[in-house]
């Protein structure tokens, strides 16, 4: 009889969406911290790692549930603006490896085994990032600021004219673009120069970055804390010595850029061994 | 971030803003949640590449109309999300993909045409 209830046992109704991985977290720290749906995160201590959740309710963030509720736009935003608040939260008390979005377990026991399974890589990555940020710096194309030689004055038909004219554009055109992307690649190496560690990651498109202008660096940068004051200048002097950019610096963000096990090595600037 | 420092924002003005006013633009977070962080196999699969409105919107937007251009696709000609110059899609739903990449192949000759006119709009850069 009892072996027959056993069977019959419910499939869980919450599963554990993780958030990142912290070597510890203190229970006062962590009821401070809203999760996914506005309640605390809490722990799952194992290898002698945290691995930091939300409680998620099997019927929004199942498998099917959450395939269907990553479609909705506005569902979207709000998880990734909770998934994000919470690393930050994190980030600001020590290193934290943050975890992709939609990283859900069906119980505590298989985040556990997560920890358990990955803890030397883990442990790695924690002491690489501590006492360091994560600095974005994104390059936009200054409107005007690498001015078209004047037209040179020639004989010739007005079509011949033309088309000479429009060579000519499309000559400046391209070397304007190789400026660019000169004083952007320029910039970037610079900037790997003060930092830990850089990545380079595609120009966001107009509709997302909100510029009006074109990006032409999206960069991130794994910075010391002692370096920091060094590492802002030198973004302010950069700005200055190429005016064709507009540079932003923004952050400390958590760590998302530097906790790939493999990372692209044409994205890859500089790793230290 | 161990320092404990609020999270600033510093234009090349060498002006330094203080931040923590407004939260952080909404597309920088999804570039960081959706392509970055470590990938941690948990019980419910789903990959992020399944996910259809990432796929074909999200995603390639962030990696920038250039690269989706790339690789041939131009969903947000279509989109009224994205696009005032919205048209219907000619074939909506998931297709298998090689029937996509049949209709692939007439875009990259389309795509000669954009590269025009994407010069244009470098052009209008030059003040």
């Amino acid at each position: 009889m009892g072996s027959m209830v056993d069977a019959a046992l419910p499939a869980p109704t919450a599963g554990a969406w993780l958030h990142g991985v912290v070597r510890d977290a203190g229970p006062a720290t962590l009821a401070r911290i809203g999760g996914m749906d506005g309640g605390p995160v809490r722990a799952v201590s194992a290898a002698g790692l945290v691995a930091v959740v939300s409680t998620a309710p099997l019927d929004e963030y199942g498998e099917q549930p959450l395939r269907r509720n990553l479609e909705d736009l506005a569902w979207l935003e709000r998880a990734a603006r909770a998934h994000h608040a919470v690393l930050e939260a994190l980030a600001r008390r020590g290193p934290v490896v943050p975890a992709r979005l939609a990283t859900v377990h069906t119980d505590d026991e298989r985040v556990a085994r997560s920890l358990t399974t990955r803890r030397a890589e883990l442990v790695a990555t924690l002491d690489r990032l501590t006492g360091r940020g994560e600095w974005g710096v994104k390059g936009y194309l200054v409107p005007g600021a690498t001015a078209v030689g004047a037209e040179p004055v020639t004989a010739g038909g007005v079509g011949t004219a033309y088309l000479r004219r429009r060579r000519a554009q499309l000559n400046a055109r391209e070397e304007r673009q190789r400026l660019i992307s000169a004083a952007a690649d320029a910039v970037h190496g610079a900037l790997c120069e003060a930092a830990v560690s850089g990545r380079r990651h595609p120009p966001q498109d107009r509709r997302l970055s909100g510029a009006s202008a074109p990006m032409v660096l999206n960069g991130a940068y794994l910075v010391d804390v002692a370096a920091l004051p060094r590492f802002t200048e030198l973004v302010g002097s950069l700005g200055g010595r190429h005016p064709g950019l507009h540079l932003e610096l923004t952050g400390p963000w958590p760590a998302y850029s530097f906790v790939a096990e493999r990372p692209e090595p044409a994205l890859t600037v500089r790793e230290p061994g | 971030m161990t320092a404990g420092q609020q999270p600033s924002v510093v234009q090349n003005s060498g002006q330094v803003l203080p931040a923590g006013h407004e939260p952080a633009n909404l597309g920088d977070i999804l570039e960081r949640v959706l392509d970055r962080g470590i990938v941690i196999a948990g019980d419910i699969r789903v990959s992020l590449l399944d996910i259809e409105l990432l796929t074909l919107k999200l995603r390639l937007v962030i990696a920038s109309v250039d690269t989706a251009r790339q690789i041939g696709i131009d969903w947000w000609e279509h989109d009224p999300w994205l696009s005032s110059r919205a048209r219907p899609p000619i074939e909506p739903g998931p297709r298998d993909p090689e029937e996509v990449e049949a209709e692939r192949r007439p875009r990259v000759a389309a795509r000669a045409l954009r590269r025009d006119a994407e010069a244009e709009e470098w052009d209008g850069f030059d003040g």
